[in-house]
């Protein structure tokens, strides 16, 4: 065993970028899911997020211009999704999953031709003295400008939520989606927004998969995050600053294992494989004792009729 | 009256031109671990799912399921595989070793090739490839390509076939270069593009400058090339897009061969039980171009190499090799046997670390 071995400015480093994509679908699903709608699509809306991402920062080498269009691409698979649920009533749960395996087939189609390309790189954030300070630098001021705008956004969404209008409203659709309505809010209008918002955070987070930290496009290659942010919303309780955190330490203790691994630790390679998942739910679920709930809506069908 | 006569006549003959048509046409199943672009081990799978239709055109129709767990769920697809009317079905995993005996016992009529494995049955057949021959020839090479004497290895499961790979590499490293030390990562997956370049970025950050992975994707490479100067080797799959530099070589996977032989083989019946594991000889292990960043005369020998093991002069466990607690395994100038190879599941003498269960 060689502990030494292991750079803990260079570990907080990485852990950080292994958690944003997480971070950014989580908080996206956290929005549509205070609105009273549960989407299972958010691994098909990472994947289309990946490709379109990684399809637009090739053709234009721009990587801002490719961000942009994952998250547009996101938002229009998740108008499908939208239009199922809100417009044609169908069952959200199955939308879902329906959007997955739709999104899941329809990226391989578009990656085809992609398969092997180099997007041009994202430039990281150099701030002159900034960035070279020792230990501080290469952990808080040299990453991406994205993994910024995740921690911003989870700030963001939290101001919004607690304080705003515009948060009142999006809970009490998620509450009482009818009475909400009698007090003339346009229930589905709000959800189809909340729907959108989270298609097109899912989208990032994917593009940022694809474009930053592999970077590279295959097929699958989001491998299952989306479900981890799924329930990384239930454990966090429906709560921003949990989610961030347990996105941080999702990523961060599978970055953490795998380094314990290749410094030859005496901890049984099993354990460490399932660390993650385990102290992860652990934490969150300790977290949640307050009795903090579901929005109360939460995958209820809503018709103005009813 | 008599057009509805006519019509059912018809009918009938044309259903009957489709019976037969269905009949003579030979239906093989392919159950996949990964997506077929995941430009690795799949991809490989399904170029020899494309060699079986070319080479039989018409007479033959292939169906393929992608991202199948190693789990209950690949009985499930196996099953649906077998009761719409497949004649042969390919499970190309491991982990498809219990299901695809299961299945087969409820299908005595279907035959099963399971990729990999080492049960068999009245009709399953086993067949996998000696990778660890070309994983000699990676070990020979990164052993003479690493500065830091540091070589990290991205493992997938602890199952025999991993190990292999990892004790011929390190052999063959230890070989050239007596300084060398391995770093292993058990990522326990096939395929998951953001985890294996993770794992190949803590090896880096741990000072490896030469990174072998056993699994499918090319994240690793990607990784490799942000880095700069670390050197890899293509998976199963030749990888040529990230050649010649971080790829410096590869192993290729060619199961078209075998693949249509089998299929031929239930075509005109002639099909029995078999257990193949053929290597570089028999082509189903193939070397990819050794690239220019590879100094002459490493290639040279990496060459030399490939030739004797094609060969059978050389084998790529021959003795004198201990086990990790320094027992001896076999005696100077013994060669492992196949028996002993199939249920590797111990390192060499000079790995660090224990094997997972």
């Amino acid at each position: 065993m060689d502990l030494s071995a292991i750079n803990p400015v260079l570990l907080i480093a990485s852990l950080m970028v292994a958690a944003t994509p997480l971070l950014l679908a989580a908080i996206g699903e956290l929005v549509v899911e205070k609105a009273g709608v549960l989407n299972l699509g958010v691994e098909g809306m990472m994947i289309i997020g990946a490709i379109c991402g990684f399809a637009i920062a090739v053709e234009s080498s721009s990587p801002l211009l490719g961000l942009i269009a994952a998250m547009i691409g996101g938002a229009v698979l998740s108008l499908l999704f939208a239009f199922l649920t809100q417009v044609a009533l169908a069952n959200q749960v199955a939308s879902g999953l329906a959007l997955t395996l739709f999104g899941l087939g329809l990226s391989a189609l578009m990656g085809q031709s992609y398969v092997g390309v180099k997007p041009p790189a994202m430039a990281k954030l150099d701030l002159p003295i900034l960035s070279d300070l020792p230990i501080i630098g290469p952990i808080l001021f040299s990453h991406d400008p994205v993994l910024y705008f995740g921690i911003g956004l989870t700030a963001a969404i939290w101001a919004l939520l607690k304080f705003s209008r515009i948060g009142l409203i999006l809970r009490a659709v998620g509450e009482n989606a009818e009475a909400a309505h009698a007090l003339g809010y346009h229930v589905v209008r709000v959800r189809i927004m909340a729907i959108l918002f989270g298609g097109a955070c899912a989208g990032l987070g994917g593009a940022y998969i694809s474009l930053i930290r592999v970077p590279q496009w295959t097929e699958g290659m989001t491998a299952g995050i989306g479900w981890i942010a799924l329930a990384l919303v239930v454990f966090a309780s429906w709560k921003p600053w949990r989610v961030l955190l347990g996105a941080y330490l999702f990523g961060g203790i599978n970055v953490l294992q795998l380094n314990l691994q290749a410094a030859g630790i005496a901890i049984p390679v099993e354990y460490l494989a399932m660390s993650p998942y385990l102290i992860t739910i652990l934490v969150l679920v300790i977290m949640s004792a307050d009795k903090s709930r579901a929005p109360a809506s939460l995958g209820k069908i809503f018709h103005a009729s009813q | 009256m008599k057009f509805t006569k006519l019509m059912a006549t018809a009918a009938v003959v044309a259903m009957g031109l489709a019976t037969n048509a269905l009949a003579e046409k030979t239906k093989v199943g392919f159950v996949y671990v990964g997506p077929v672009g995941d430009g690795g081990w799949t991809y490989e799978h399904d170029q020899g799912r494309k060699a079986v239709v070319e080479a039989f055109g018409d007479d033959v129709e292939t169906v393929y399921v992608e991202n199948v767990p190693e789990g209950p769920d690949a009985e499930r697809v196996m099953t649906q595989m077998a009761l719409e009317g497949a004649d042969l079905i390919f499970t190309t995993s491991f982990g498809y070793m219990d299901q695809t005996i299961n299945v087969a016992k409820k299908f005595p009529k279907v035959k099963f090739e399971h990729a990999t494995g080492y049960k068999t049955a009245e009709n399953v057949s086993v067949y996998s490839a000696r990778f660890y021959e070309g994983r000699a020839v990676q070990g020979h090479i990164a052993g003479n390509m690493t500065e830091s004497n540091i070589i990290g290895y991205i493992a997938s499961f602890p199952i025999p076939e991993v190990i292999r790979g990892i004790n011929s590499a390190y052999i063959h490293a230890k070989k050239v270069n007596p300084d060398v030390e391995f770093k292993i990562i058990w990522a326990y997956t096939w395929f998951d593009p953001a985890k294996e370049a993770d794992a190949a970025k803590a090896l880096i950050e741990q000072g490896a400058d030469v990174i072998l992975q056993h699994t499918d994707s090319t994240a690793p490479q990607a990784a490799a090339q942000a880095a700069g100067n670390v050197v890899t080797f293509g998976q199963a799959s030749d990888m040529g897009e990230y050649a010649p530099f971080p790829r410096v070589s590869s192993i290729i996977d060619d199961w078209a061969p075998y693949y249509i032989a089998r299929t031929k083989a239930v075509m005109d019946g002639s099909w029995s039980t078999v257990n193949t594991w053929d290597g570089i000889g028999a082509g189903m292990v193939g070397i990819g171009e050794i690239s220019d960043r590879v100094p002459a005369d490493v290639k040279a020998e990496a060459l030399a190499m490939v030739e004797k093991l094609a060969s059978g002069e050389y084998h790529a466990f021959t003795g004198p090799i201990n086990k990790q607690d320094g027992t001896p395994w076999l005696a100077e100038g013994e060669t492992a046997s196949d028996g002993d190879l199939a249920g590797m599941s111990f390192y060499v003498e000079g790995l660090v670390g224990d094997v997972p269960n």
